[in-house]
């Protein structure tokens, strides 16, 4: 089982999150001029990596918010976690960081 | 007295015996014993039947690799666990075993004709032979297979033992507490972090439990034993866990440990569970596994009576139990001769020792003949003979071609075999780390972690016992983060673990025409592997799916490496090509009551009940499980069966007044000053002008415009509304919502509040429904012009705050009463009492939904199934056309979404008003079909109409809404069903009786 450390609360075990997909992914906002294609891609299509993914967690059994994560889709190891609205942090300079 | 007990030492009390039973048999044992040692004191080596072809079998191991010595022990049904290997089951005072897999005795079994069956239940005889014809799988073959292979049977009551759980931490785990894992927790106590050391066995030690010889600075290795728990002891920031099995590596360093609390007493505290599984989150973990000695490959392999000779020795050194009287001893590697003089120690004389290896340590062997030992090298085991225990063993040189030469029978009673040691990497490769081949040591050891883990010792290939020690040391320090300098240990007398075999060992006649065992468990030889190359598997994993080899529950602890050996031979390829087959948790088999924990029967799953619960079941109503809710499915009264209760309940619904209990509607209040703006985010339609006082009929769609779920929003005030949901989507519901205010608009002003449980709901319904709540009703006027459909109010009811909408799901006048849930009872009766005069009838979730097909109104998830936008299922009005944005908006633009072939909602009556169709049949354009017929729609609702005496049906039909008065066909079992597309209302399609 896996430890996610929040961002607002710290590390806990897995069984208090909720997985909430790719992030950074933006919604197809009715406002927005896309073409079909860009709604159809944004709506269902995510990179699904081997190696380093940013996603969506809910820390629902907790604190109840919304965070980002940057996970090793391989080892299962939580390379970052970050707050909502703070940028993704730099993939290629993680992968270096965890090669030490 | 014991027959075959040595007269003095080992680790049993003597001062304690125990009688317990084996298939009925009265045995007497000490307290000490285990299962299979004292069976083996009395003589008694044939303890099971094999898995297919019923053969003889005793144990071959005295630990948890046993795969033969399989029994069933507890004293009755409720306590009977099946598979249990008798090495690891501690006796105890009226213990009761009984053997597995045979009729009607284990020394007479009928199914061991199985055996002379043999040359036609070759590997993958199955796939082979019950292919045809292809029914008769299900209803003969595979129910004769079972019954006729198997292990042991399942207990017939429910299990009357407690278990629980138990999350813990620890800076330093390390699993087995032997000589590696003692030196590793003795070095990382020293750091002050806590430690666990855990064992699976009755008392930490490992091997050395049976260790007489070697010293250990300057102590016999028992002495030092002792004094290294002592030690232990005194370091309160270690804790010692024995009978507690590490099964199972999960991520990120949490461990599963199973703790046997109760098996071994025999009176245990009744306050005591069974077992205890211990969810352990470690900071660094020492793996000292230790590791398993391999059997030989050699013809008749597998008769009760061979036995690995670590096995036999542990037996005479730790419980004094003498496994025989003349024991011959087939090896490759050097630890089998320490075996050998142990045993002739114990007074067995050692007939013979054949070694494999054609010039075996020189040391060994003038030790051995020191002793009194013949030693036979270049000489393997080609036969043995003896029906229910081996007599003789068939001794052959080995010859320069690679076969052997003619045997020489030799008498004994006891034969014991090693080809070598396998680390037991089983945990480390459960934690992904990457295992590492060694030529020289013919086997895997741990290579690259994937977690915060190390291995020491053993399950490393380090074997001699001063550098297990140095090893286990050196790991537990590193694992406390302590720079120590290496310990040393200075050990004497210690034997050698040197030379491994792997494979089949050389025979000297055809080897198709002999049956040598690799998987003993489930009877897989040398044969069936190299027929299983032969036929096309290359790989390792698809000769052990073919064969079955390691399948079996001891997940080829002592049969993997030979697998692969005679694999590796067979195909010419080196070993580390041909693969290397998982390893799974658990370790070691692991009981479901573990797992499950208090998790069991009321405990199962939560259980959610209405506030009006107790009226419904004193009304004898049956109850429909919703989710995790209770609700009462209709309310039958003396002689009706279902059909009669709903007509009874609908009728009185259109003609007087219903009363339902509709508590479990998900409930949410928004509340905030820009709740009326996120309500157009997260809803289609538009909220502006909805005014306080009001409700509105919403429909929430997902980002990719398909219906998610439906219901009643009341505004209550400006900034404040009561949104409800469908009883099942009030979670997915209110998690959506917070994900959309938490991450896409985090600079709305708003609040959200689950208020499921808050309210009770008690729906009135029925023309005479204002008659008989108007008295309860305080602070509002509810007549007609005042308080119109869909209006809201807050007000008193029967003296307690409400909130009461009017609004309907039957389609006619109809009051929703909300009122806090601890007064939802009362409330109820209240409404029971003013109905009286009316008739009132109490109605169930059936008569519910037959009332709303009635009308056409949709249920989500019922006429939906998330492929439905709004204009599907003819909410296409409720589409706030002119708001700027909602979520699935943009995705209700893209063409597919408006394509005019989509399933649309209609209703179908059938040709005969008695036929009711099936719920999910499928529809058809021409009655005349061939299969794969072009379906184009299905029925999602289905009933007996009350109200119009006949049946109706609702369903989603390409194009539905074009083809009004079509007539479409419904193929059943041998004939086709007629029916015409209408309308989906059936009922009062105008409306009117909502305005009553």
């Amino acid at each position: 089982m896996l430890i996610i450390t929040c961002p607002h609360c710290g590390p806990r075990p897995e069984i208090e999150f909720r997985y909430g997909g790719e992030a950074h992914v933006p919604r197809p906002a009715a406002t927005e001029t896309l073409d079909d294609a860009a709604v159809a891609d944004r709506l269902y299509l995510r990179t699904n990596p081997k190696g380093l993914h940013r996603e969506r967690w809910r820390h629902a059994h907790g604190c109840g918010r919304f965070f980002n994560a940057v996970r090793d889709t391989v080892s299962d190891v939580f390379l970052a976690t970050y707050r909502v609205g703070e940028p993704a942090p730099d993939l290629e300079a993680l992968k270096r960081g965890a090669g030490r | 007295m014991n027959a075959f007990r040595a007269p003095s030492g080992g680790r049993i009390d003597r001062t304690r015996p125990v009688r317990f039973s084996f298939d009925g048999v009265s045995y007497q044992g000490f307290s000490g014993d285990t299962l299979a040692s004292a069976l083996i004191a009395n003589g008694v080596h044939l303890m099971g039947r094999s898995f297919k072809y019923h053969r003889p079998r005793g144990p071959i191991a005295a630990g948890a690799d046993e795969p033969n010595a399989l029994v069933g022990v507890g004293r009755d049904e409720a306590h009977h666990t099946p598979n249990l290997r008798a090495p690891v089951v501690e006796i105890h005072e009226g213990l009761r075993a009984e053997s597995q897999n045979r009729w009607p005795s284990l020394r007479h079994d009928v199914g061991a004709v199985n055996d002379r069956l043999s040359r036609f239940l070759v590997a993958g005889f199955y796939y082979k032979t019950f292919m045809w014809p292809r029914s008769f799988w299900h209803k003969v073959y595979e129910p004769k297979i079972r019954a006729a292979a198997g292990l042991g049977r399942a207990p017939t009551a429910p299990d009357a033992d407690r278990y629980t759980q138990v999350y813990a931490h620890a800076d330093v785990l390390v699993v087995g507490a032997g000589p590696a894992g003692l030196a590793a927790a003795l070095a990382a106590g020293r750091s002050g972090r806590r430690v666990l050391l855990v064992d699976e066995q009755a008392e930490p030690g490992g091997s050395l439990l049976h260790e007489q010889a070697a010293t250990i600075d300057g102590k016999p290795a028992k002495e030092w034993l002792a004094s290294a728990l002592s030690r232990l002891g005194e370091l309160e920031n270690v804790t010692v866990m024995s009978r507690t099995t590490a099964f199972g590596y999960f991520p990120h360093n949490m461990i599963g440990l199973a703790e046997r609390v109760a098996d071994h007493l025999a009176d245990p505290d009744p306050r005591l569970p069974r077992e205890r599984l211990w969810h352990l989150r470690a900071g660094e973990v020492v793996l000292a596994t230790g590791a398993i000695e391999r059997p030989l490959v050699f013809p008749d392999n597998d008769r009760p009576g061979i036995m690995l000779a670590e096995a036999a020795r542990a037996y005479v050194n730790r419980w004094a139990a003498l496994p025989g009287r003349r024991a011959v001893v087939a090896t490759a590697c050097d630890s089998a001769y320490r075996a050998a003089l142990d045993l002739a120690a114990a007074g067995i004389e050692v007939a013979v020792i054949a070694d494999m290896r054609p010039e075996p340590p020189a040391s060994l062997v003038e030790e051995a003949r020191a002793a009194g030992i013949r030693v036979d090298p270049g000489t393997v085991v080609t036969g043995t003979r003896g029906r229910l225990r081996v007599r003789q063993a068939h001794l052959s040189r080995l010859l320069r071609d690679g076969t052997a030469g003619a045997p020489e029978p030799v008498a004994c009673d006891l034969l014991l075999m090693s080809a070598g040691w396998t680390p037991t990497v089983h945990l480390f490769s459960q934690s992904r780390g990457k295992l590492d081949w060694r030529e020289d040591l013919l086997a895997y050891v741990p290579g690259r972690s994937a977690e915060r883990e190390r291995s020491a010792g053993g399950c490393r290939g380090i074997f001699a016992l001063a550098d297990a020690l140095a090893d286990g040391a050196a790991a537990g320090a590193a694992a406390a983060g302590l720079e120590a300098p290496a310990e040393a240990f200075e050990v004497e007398r210690d034997g050698s673990a040197a030379g491994a075999f792997i494979g089949a060992v050389p025979v000297n006649r055809d080897p198709g025409s002999v049956r040598a065992f690799v998987d003993f468990q489930n009877d897989v030889t040398a044969k069936d592997v190299k027929l299983a190359t032969r036929e096309g598997m290359r790989s390792i994993e698809h000769v052990k799916r073919y064969t079955t080899t390691g399948m079996a529950t001891d997940q080829g602890k002592t049969s993997n490496m030979n697998a692969l050996g005679i694999v590796s031979e067979a195909l010419s390829t080196p070993v580390p090509q041909v693969g290397l087959t998982t390893f799974r948790m658990p370790y070691t088999p692991t009981s479901f009551g573990l797992f499950a924990g208090a998790a069991r029967g009321e405990l199962f799953d939560p259980v959610r009940r209405t506030p009006t619960h107790a009226f419904a079941e004193a009304a004898g109503a049956p109850f429909e499980n919703v989710g995790q809710w209770k609700r009462a499915w209709w309310f039958p009264k003396a002689g009706e069966d279902m059909h009669a209760a709903v007509e009874r309940e609908v009728k009185a619904i259109r003609s007087s007044v219903g009363v339902f209990d509709a508590s479990t509607l998900g409930k949410i209040e928004v509340v905030g000053p820009d709740a009326v703006r996120f309500m157009n985010l997260m809803y289609t339609n538009a909220w502006d002008k909805l005014a306080p006082g009001r409700c509105r009929y919403g429909v929430m769609l997902r980002e990719d415009g398909f219906v998610m779920d439906d219901g009643v929003v009341g505004r209550l005030a400006a900034d404040r509304f009561h949104v409800t949901t469908t009883t099942g989507g009030a979670p997915r519901v209110f998690a959506m919502m917070e994900d959309y205010l938490q991450t896409e608009w985090p600079d709305l002003d708003v609040w959200i509040t689950s208020t499921t449980e808050e309210w009770a709901v008690i729906a009135v319904q029925g023309p005479r429904a204002r008659e008989v709540i108007e008295p309860l009703v305080e602070g509002v006027d509810i007549s007609a012009s005042a308080f119109p459909h869909m209006s809201v109010a807050e007000c008193r009811f029967g003296g307690v705050p409400c909130r009461l909408f009017r609004v309907s799901f039957t389609g006619e006048l109809g009051f929703e009463i909300n009122v806090p849930a601890d007064h939802g009872l009362a409330a109820w009766e209240a409404v029971m009492a003013a109905g009286a005069a009316f008739g009132i009838t109490p109605y169930g979730t059936e008569a519910m939904h037959v009332a709303r097909a009635e009308k056409g109104y949709i249920i989500v998830g019922q006429e939906t199934d998330g492929t439905a936008t709004p204009d599907d299922v003819g909410l296409g009005w409720a589409i706030g056309k002119a708001k700027p944005d909602f979520v699935g908006k943009r995705a209700l633009d893209r063409p597919a979404m408006r394509a005019p072939d989509r399933k649309q909602l209609v209703g179908l009556l059938t040709e005969d008003p008695a036929e009711v169709l099936e719920e999910g049949a499928q529809i058809l354009e021409r009655p005349d079909y061939a299969v794969p017929a072009p379906m184009i729609g299905h029925v999602t609702s289905s009933y007996m109409s009350p109200t119009l005496g006949r049946s109706i049906a609702l369903a989603m039909v390409r194009g539905g809404r074009a083809r009004m008065g079509e007539s479409l066909h419904l193929p059943m079992p041998g004939r086709v069903i007629r029916a015409t597309v209408t309308a989906p209302v059936f009922h009062d399609p105008k409306g009117e009786r909502l305005d009553g």
